[in-house]
């Protein structure tokens, strides 16, 4: 088994368009939630979102691109640019056939079938343009990625709903570990911020229309956000040879499924995938010092997730602290694992613990240190991310402080 | 039919129960129907009577809309017909 480092982050989501602004805003405890500014907005009874603003997508492609890229290929593709840049890497011979990419969406090119469904049933158009299937495809963006820095090993796209970025980055994980590939670029990327990405959550009746408030006995239910992060994962001994600067290891990985209920959230499954992690990283349970938790900020998921830490940690889940930095992003849905583990390079990296904002009143069904409202200086060594999907579907990932 | 009668169908539909099987006094919890049923249950009756029920599924008890029962389902969605009209 192979060690697997971090040599590369890229991100733009509603925080900040690269990593040192959104390591800003989440010391800062900045939220980056607000009105949001689409089209048909007054017809949805949810009206904010963590919504990229300012972000003019002819500022970073041509019109043969922009042709191609939807939105949340645009964002995977200025995430990749910003980690592959830091990492230093080449890919050319040998390493470009042993590197490959693998990112987590869930609705992939949502805004791509929103407008043209558009076109066809509301506008009565009876044409397209003739790039929509790979326009809107949920690989387009793994593709393009590998199409753009020559990738061309193990490429595909990861699915699961709101773990699709954690379960994608274990897979990558487990490609280096293994041997499989050399270098592996992967995180996830989200662009469901349209009329019919907001009207189909509305339905749930799960969202909140003031503010994601995760733990706080006054949360409300859940906020959408959009972005994308990315990572280089890389062989520990390849990056080590060549020099490249380390960010931090990657120790674990564990997934799981409820196996009972398509939307309500299960401790057990919860606590099989966090349990997995630690033991995959073989750390003791008590030598992890933070969690970046799922935190959903809607009252099924946020006591179940802190019952489970409780079941897994015991004595220990008094000690650790748990931030859901949801609050200031919003739910990413399939790109947010990716950008939450931000928070976890951060805490590894600058020894900053990102806060759990909006919150107003304790829950007695969420008694942890949820490090509310401001971050807080802390020496970590062992950190965990989790995320839990509807469907049942757990992923969670731990991340080594490098030394 | 009456407004009664129609939510009586809907719930009894969602329960998989003949309507004459509904009580007044039975809660949703009662008649078998979990949380995702109470969301398409408001759903269709939304539908029905073509108003906007306030309802959050996280926190049922502050919504404005009372589901403590077949009979508050009722009355509630009658408030609302009710307000619709003036």
């Amino acid at each position: 088994m192979r060690r697997v480092v971090i040599t590369g982050a890229g991100t733009i989501n509603p925080l900040g368009d690269d990593v040192a602004t959104t390591f800003a805003a989440l010391r800062e405890g900045r939220c980056g939630i607000s009105q949001l500014e689409i089209r048909d907005v007054d017809r949805l009874s949810i009206q904010i979102g963590g919504q990229i603003k300012g972000y003019a997508e002819a500022d970073h492609f041509n019109r043969q691109q922009l042709a191609l890229y939807d939105r949340f290929t645009q964002f995977a593709l200025l995430s990749a640019r910003q980690a592959i840049a830091q990492s230093g890497l080449t890919f050319s011979g040998e390493l470009a056939d042993q590197s490959g990419v693998v990112l987590g969406t869930s609705g992939g090119g949502l805004t791509t079938q929103d407008e043209n469904y558009r076109a066809v049933y509301e506008e009565g158009k009876n044409r397209v343009h003739p790039f929509i299937v790979p326009r809107l495809m949920n690989n387009a963006a793994a593709s393009h990625v590998s199409i753009e820095w020559n990738l061309r090993g193990p490429t595909f796209t990861v699915a699961t709903a709101c773990a699709s970025s954690n379960h994608a980055m274990g897979q990558a994980f487990n490609m280096v570990r293994s041997g499989m590939s050399k270098v592996m670029i992967t995180g996830g990327s989200e662009a469901m911020l349209c009329f019919g990405g907001i009207k189909a959550w509305e339905g749930l009746r799960v969202m909140s229309k003031d503010a994601c408030r995760p733990f706080s006995a006054t949360r409300n239910g859940m906020v959408q956000g959009e972005g994308a992060a990315v990572y280089v994962f890389e062989d520990y001994e390849h990056a080590k040879a060549r020099g490249a600067e380390i960010l931090c290891e990657v120790a674990g990985f564990a997934m799981s499924s409820d196996a009972s209920d398509i939307v309500t959230p299960s401790k057990q499954g919860a606590a099989r995938a966090i349990a997995g992690a630690v033991r995959d990283a073989k750390i003791p349970v008590d030598s992890v010092g933070y969690i970046n938790a799922h935190g959903t900020g809607t009252a099924a998921n946020d006591k179940t997730e802190c019952a489970a830490v409780a079941d897994v940690f015991g004595h220990h889940a008094d000690r650790l602290m748990i931030s859901s930095t949801k609050s200031m992003h919003g739910h990413l849905i399939g790109g947010t694992g990716a950008v939450e583990l931000l928070a976890c390079v951060m805490a590894l990296r600058d020894g900053v613990i990102a806060p759990t904002i909006g919150y107003q009143e304790a829950d007695p069904e969420c008694a942890l240190d949820v490090v509310p409202n401001e971050a807080r200086d802390a020496d970590v060594d062992v950190v965990l991310s989790n995320a839990f999907a509807f469907g049942g579907l757990n992923a969670v990932i731990a991340l080594r402080k490098y030394s | 039919m009456s407004i009664k009668e129609q939510v009586i169908t809907i719930i009894a539909d969602q329960a998989m129960v003949d309507p004459t099987d509904v009580k007044m006094d039975h809660t949703l919890a009662d008649l078998g129907i979990d949380s995702l049923g109470l969301v398409e249950s408001i759903f269709a009756i939304e539908e029905s009577f073509d108003i906007t029920v306030p309802f959050n599924a996280n926190d049922p008890s502050e919504s404005d809309f009372d589901i403590s029962s077949v009979a508050a389902i009722i009355s509630a969605v009658e408030k609302l017909k009710q307000e619709q009209s003036k």
